[in-house]
């Protein structure tokens, strides 16, 4: 890596770090921030590739309410050093390169609580200053809140861009197929486990038919993703205009007086 | 106070910006509260121009608030909306204030997480994956685009919306629109995670079973002795059209499971996932679980 590709990257690595807290821009997302390390490095089509295979892994990966989910931004950008450095751009090296994201996304859980806990320094900082009725105390706390969050990113990347690539291409070469092999076969299923957080999350009695229905569709391999969207989009709507209608038809009694008002304001727009 | 203060569609557009920053200082005692006063302050210096009301104003943004990050666009809007009535003199007080913005965000978040995290960036982050997995830049160009095109119009459009209808969105976000928003995204959600559960959920067994010999007419005879050009286009003809060439046709396990249904492994093992999930176990436990079963299942040449 030349000089400035470091540079680089420890500065999408700030910006990752950043977006992770905020999640606005997504620039966090492995799709993001591993494609563009591929190409600040040189290496575009295999970050582009092992974007979209990080990104597979953490679509169910949200961060409800005060609760974190592993940590997609230091995965996606160690893994992308460690993948270039390895200088192995195969499938084999991106999915070596996937595994070793898993634990760095649980290590970085903890790098996000601490700067989580060091925030609540900045609230009564900003108690302070809210007495005085300086704004500009306040912005520049915010701000500083932010530069700990893109830090906490940057730095683990520096110290991983200064590790030789020597030693990480010896510690790569030195793992046995077995492990490789059933790290790429693990990395297959354990996309499940995203799923299942966002299943147990809206699963009702009343949608589980739509799960069977997309099942079953996605058998079919000419439709594409387009597509699917398409039907799904459709038949929600068909479901919830249905289900007011059934009121009116005396298949619910109170089930016409709840719906009125709903189509009324739907109306409205 | 002898004119109306009112906020311009400027002094909104810059509080709409800043509301992209809302997450920045969250902090485990009062979460997104720093943010939130940073993103109302271009309001607050607007509107009060006294010392006093200024800090009384910053001290009532201060308060504990968390909610999903856009989402919390229809609430500042309402919030500007009743600060600019405050500021001119309205009776509104700070707990009708910390009312609104305490009785909003818990049933926003409620459609904020399901529609933006759970089906929005599932979808298109699926969609730019697929593509991303051949290499196409297509893949995170697409991502990034749609998305931010989505989210930039969301917070402005929402913004307004609970800028214009103040306190009374409060009522009609309560009512029958936010039951059938969070359905509709709950349809959709399934749906889509049923088809990337039959679609990335790669389970593939190495495992072969005895070969089955095959009937009469389903593979090609092969004559002893010379062969004509007759015979030959014959051969060639059967192949062609799908016959074995040779009696006994090889079977796999694998093979064997996709005739009941293609993907019937990775539904089962989504299904193990949910229940360990309702059981308490922790995600990160199942996680690396499975990279360690991968890793015995490659040795034992199971997968």
């Amino acid at each position: 890596m030349s000089i400035i590709a470091m540079v680089l990257v420890v500065i999408i690595a700030f910006f990752a770090g950043m977006e992770g807290i905020l999640d606005e821009f997504q620039i966090h997302q492995p799709l993001v921030s591993a494609t563009l390390i591929g190409m600040v490095t040189g290496h575009l089509t295999a970050g582009i590739m092992l974007g979209g295979s990080l990104q597979m892994i953490a679509l169910g990966w949200a961060n409800i309410g005060a609760a974190v989910a592993p940590d997609i931004a230091l995965a996606s950008v160690a893994s992308s050093i460690i993948m270039v450095k390895g200088g192995n751009f195969t499938s084999t090296g991106i999915g070596v390169a996937v595994a070793s994201a898993i634990p760095l996304a649980v290590a970085g859980l903890f790098l996000t609580m601490i700067v989580r806990t060091i925030a609540v320094g900045l609230t009564h900082g900003a108690d302070a200053a809210a007495k005085e009725g300086k704004y500009q105390t306040i912005e520049r706390l915010h701000l500083v809140g932010i530069l700990l969050q893109g830090l906490r990113i940057a730095i683990p990347a520096g110290l991983l861009i200064a590790i030789p690539a020597a030693a990480v291409q010896a510690a790569l070469t030195a793992m046995p197929d077995w492990l490789t092999g059933g790290m790429t076969i693990g990395g297959g299923m354990v996309v499940a486990v995203g799923y299942a957080m966002v299943i147990n999350m809206m699963a009702t009695r009343e949608v589980w038919p739509f799960f069977a229905i997309g099942f079953a569709l996605a058998a079919v391999s000419q439709l594409t993703l387009i597509a699917l969207g398409a039907i799904g989009v459709s038949l929600a709507l068909i479901y919830i205009n249905l289900s007011k209608m059934g009121g009116n038809n005396g298949g619910g009694s109170n089930g016409g007086n709840s719906g009125d008002p709903v189509g009324d304001i739907l109306n409205q727009y | 106070m002898t004119e109306k203060i009112e906020l311009t569609r400027n002094d909104r557009l810059s509080v709409a910006w800043r509301s992209q920053f809302l997450q920045g200082s969250w902090n485990y005692e009062r979460m997104q509260n720093v943010g939130w006063a940073y993103t109302l302050i271009p309001a607050i210096k607007k509107l009060y121009t006294t010392k006093e009301d200024r800090t009384a104003a910053l001290k009532r943004h201060l308060e504990f608030f968390n909610t999903h990050p856009y989402v919390a666009s229809p609430i500042i809007g309402v919030t500007l909306a009743l600060e600019e009535e405050r500021a001119n003199g309205a009776a509104i007080d700070d707990t009708a204030i910390q009312g609104v913005k305490i009785g909003m965000m818990g049933p926003l978040a409620g459609i904020g997480d399901p529609v933006f995290w759970f089906t929005v960036r599932p979808i298109l982050g699926a969609l730019g994956a697929s593509l991303a997995l051949s290499g196409n830049i297509l893949g995170p160009i697409l991502f990034f685009v749609l998305w931010n095109l989505i989210r930039m119009s969301f917070i402005w459009y929402t913004q307004e919306f609970g800028y214009r209808a103040g306190s009374a969105i409060t009522q009609d976000l309560s009512g029958g629109l936010l039951k059938d928003i969070t359905k509709g995204a709950s349809i959709l959600g399934m749906f889509i995670l049923a088809v990337l559960v039959e679609r990335w959920v790669s389970i593939k067994f190495a495992v072969s079973l005895p070969a089955k010999k095959l009937a009469e007419g389903a593979y090609i005879n092969f004559p002893s002795g010379s062969v004509t050009g007759g015979k030959l286009q014959q051969i060639l003809a059967d192949q062609a059209s799908g016959l074995s060439l040779t009696k006994m046709a090889p079977n796999t396990l694998q093979a064997n499971l996709d005739s009941l249904i293609p993907g019937l492994m990775g539904l089962l093992l989504t299904f193990l996932a949910m229940w360990l999930l309702k059981k308490k176990v922790s995600p990160i436990v199942m996680i690396v679980g499975i990279f360690i079963f991968g890793i015995l299942m490659r040795v034992l040449h199971i997968m």
